[in-house]
């Protein structure tokens, strides 16, 4: 790489900075390691960056976080890991040790989080992690007692989806056959796994069951395949851009079910923007209950520091954490162990609503489904969260199918 | 005859994203890394175009010629020709192309993550079915298919009929030759590259109708055009046409009659067993 002469520069000048920082003492230095280029990059671009710059920017003109009774403004040191773990691992490393920030941002995705959990725990930095879905909270939590979990489990989203559909056929909503297909991707074939359990046990006919691998080009001849099976619903454990694909093909193969489930970026606001009124009635992964004053404060926040809109889900849980973060230093200070303990022990109030990690490091109230309604994205199942909205039939694809 | 036609909309696709690398490789002897770069270039100012003034990226694509030509006519002029100047033989012009356009494709990222950011653009464009022998295709592919119809088929024609494709051929089979029988390969070669740039970028415009691209997805595109173009075989358009759909047909078929999840393997057999029987590519020549 071409970046030694630059990164000597930027140690040199990282070296000046901690002497004549020493002196003034009057900033907090947060690291921040999440992809801005590679494959993760597009979700981390709409979901982790613009919060973080968000909850920065507000701190800053507030005068800086409170710690001791003294202001201390924040700086932000930002690293590209290209969605790549070894780069994850090296930026947390850096920021550790060359950098010496006070904190560190959890990373964004499941497999950067886990990849950089040993790191956190070496140098003793908490890890409130968002984008890290997994069934292994307990043990994570107890090999690193300082990381933390906030947006729930794998096995929840997917039970709460197959919930839905059963809550769906009980009311004589929906018929037995679904068609589910899933990104031959970790995530992707996790809950599929999960789902395909659950949908058993709830007495479900799978139509069709297949996986396509991560970065297809076309999705049309598993539409088409899906189709064919006649599903009274259809069920994709999908990442951003097959989400866009598969809705895509639905619409263009005009695939008459009563309810259509695509995972990950569903919630997203471009996903609403590209399909407008085709989108209503869209179940998602994950929710937030868009009626909440605090959540719609934070959502205009975001739109005019940011310029974009935040998503309905990952997005005000990412604020959640790094308000988290910040009600533990104004409490204790810069001592991160102590840190870690208060995030254990307290309930902190956060824009979702109370938080905290009584068990396993986990927050045990998130949201896990999601619909689009009339061009909202409401959150219709959640564990220990109120304000879920009522499911809706999926009708047609609008005015041009 | 559905997978058949799905199968061609595929290949179409596939078509579009390789042609422009084996101008470039073919003629100009530059193997473009950047390749992708350029075609998410060109999907983003469709995407531009079409949300801030909803001009239809079948419009558009009149617009993304000329400039993508100009601005690789300029890279070509002033980054990749003293790399073939300085060059004694072919082996040391792609070594030192090839790690020349892998940086330039870094540049690529950089400039349109500062330029429009990592989120990804997406937009969405004729998604309305189209009846075709019974079965409905999604309007945009189709669109795209004939796009890619008349591109390469106006290629094809130009390259075998007119004067100056006939210079072309000339400095993809024998450039030193060429040059004995008064055609100026400098000139040829920079055209050639320019024109490359500008069909990929062209393609970029269309694929973004239908499929979700970001700043940092053009070396999945940079990697199936490498595929296609060593299989077609280098420097003939015809070979890269027929790569693609044969691709775009297998792909297809594998998905509908076996089983989605095999289509990568599916292709990679593919490749691998026209590299073991037939190592210059579908219409390449074999080496003298």
């Amino acid at each position: 790489m071409q970046r030694r002469p630059f990164l000597k520069l930027a140690t040199a000048l990282a070296v000046a900075g901690t002497i004549a920082g020493a002196a003034s003492a009057d900033t907090i230095r947060i690291g921040a390691v999440a992809p801005k280029t590679g494959g993760l990059a597009g979700g981390a671009a709409v979901t982790q960056w613009p919060t973080i710059a968000l909850w920065v920017d507000q701190v800053n003109a507030d005068g800086g976080l409170t710690v001791d009774g003294e202001k201390m403004m924040i700086e932000l040191i930002e690293y590209d890991d290209q969605t790549n773990p070894g780069e994850t691992i090296k930026a947390v490393q850096r920021l550790a040790t060359q950098d010496e920030a006070h904190f560190i941002i959890a990373p964004y995705g499941t497999g950067l989080n886990l990849a950089a959990a040993p790191i956190f725990a070496r140098y003793g930095y908490p890890q409130i992690a968002v984008s890290a879905i997994t069934d292994q909270q307990p043990e994570l939590s107890a090999q690193f007692p300082d990381m933390f979990f906030t947006l729930g489990t794998t096995s929840a989203l997917a039970e709460d989806a197959v919930k839905i559909l059963t809550d769906m056929r009980e009311a004589g909503q929906l018929g037995n056959k679904i068609a589910m297909v899933n990104v031959a991707d970790a995530f992707g074939i996790e809950l599929a796994t999960v789902a395909r359990e659950r949908f058993a046990e709830a007495g479900f006919e799978l139509v069709y069951d297949t996986s396509y691998p991560l970065g297809t080009q076309d999705l049309s001849p598993v539409m088409k395949a899906a189709k064919a099976a006649e599903p009274d619903a259809f069920v994709a454990w999908s990442y951003p851009p097959d989400t866009f694909a598969l809705t895509e093909q639905a619409i263009i193969e005009d695939l008459d079910v009563q309810a259509f489930y695509t995972a990950v970026a569903t919630p997203f606001p471009a996903y609403g923007a590209r399909f407008g009124a085709a989108a209503n009635g869209n179940l998602g992964a994950g929710g937030v209950n868009p009626d909440s004053e605090a959540f719609q404060a934070y959502a205009t926040a975001h739109q005019e520091v940011t310029g974009v809109a935040p998503d309905s889900w990952a997005s005000a849980t990412t604020y959640a954490s790094l308000e988290i973060l910040q009600q533990s230093i104004e409490a204790v200070g810069l001592d991160r162990a102590a840190v870690a303990d208060h995030i254990r022990a307290t309930t902190f109030e956060t824009v979702l609503g109370p938080m905290s990690f009584a068990n396993n490091n986990s927050n045990e109230a998130f949201w896990t489904v999601g619909q689009w309604q009339d061009g909202v994205y409401r959150g219709v199942a959640a564990r220990g969260r109120d304000g879920a909205a009522e499911v809706q039939l999926k009708d047609g694809w609008g005015s041009d199918s | 005859m559905d997978i058949l036609i799905t199968g061609l909309l595929l290949g179409g696709t596939y078509a579009l994203i390789a042609v422009g690398l084996n101008l470039q490789y073919g003629v100009a002897r530059i193997m473009n890394l950047a390749n992708g770069e350029m075609l998410v270039a060109g999907g983003f100012v469709a995407f531009w175009l079409y949300t801030a003034g909803q001009t239809s990226p079948l419009l558009t694509v009149f617009l993304v010629a000329p400039v993508a030509f100009a601005l690789n006519w300029l890279i070509y002029r002033f980054m990749l020709q003293p790399l073939v100047k300085r060059s004694k033989t072919r082996g040391q012009l792609e070594t030192d192309s090839i790690l020349a356009t892998f940086g330039l494709s870094f540049v690529g990222v950089g400039l349109m993550l500062a330029a429009f950011g990592g989120d990804y653009f997406s937009y969405s464009f004729l998604a309305v079915p189209v009846e075709i022998f019974g079965d409905s295709y999604g309007a945009n592919r189709v669109a795209s298919f004939v796009a890619a119809v008349v591109i390469c088929g106006a290629l094809y024609l130009w390259l075998n009929q007119s004067r100056a494709g006939l210079a072309i051929r000339a400095v993809a089979t024998a450039p030193a030759s060429a040059r004995l029988v008064g055609i100026d390969v400098r000139h040829l070669a920079a055209i050639a590259f320019a024109l490359g740039g500008a069909v990929t970028a062209v393609g970029g415009a269309l694929i973004s109708t239908y499929l979700t691209l970001d700043a940092s997805t053009g070396v999945v595109f940079t990697l199936k055009a490498l595929i296609i173009v060593i299989m077609g075989g280098v420097g003939d358009v015809r070979g890269t046409i027929l790569a693609a759909l044969l691709l775009g047909i297998v792909e297809t078929a594998v998905a509908s009659l076996i089983d989605p999840g095999l289509t990568l393997a599916a292709a990679y057999i593919l490749f691998l067993g026209v590299l073991l029987f037939r190592p210059q590519g579908l219409f390449g020549k074999a080496p003298t």
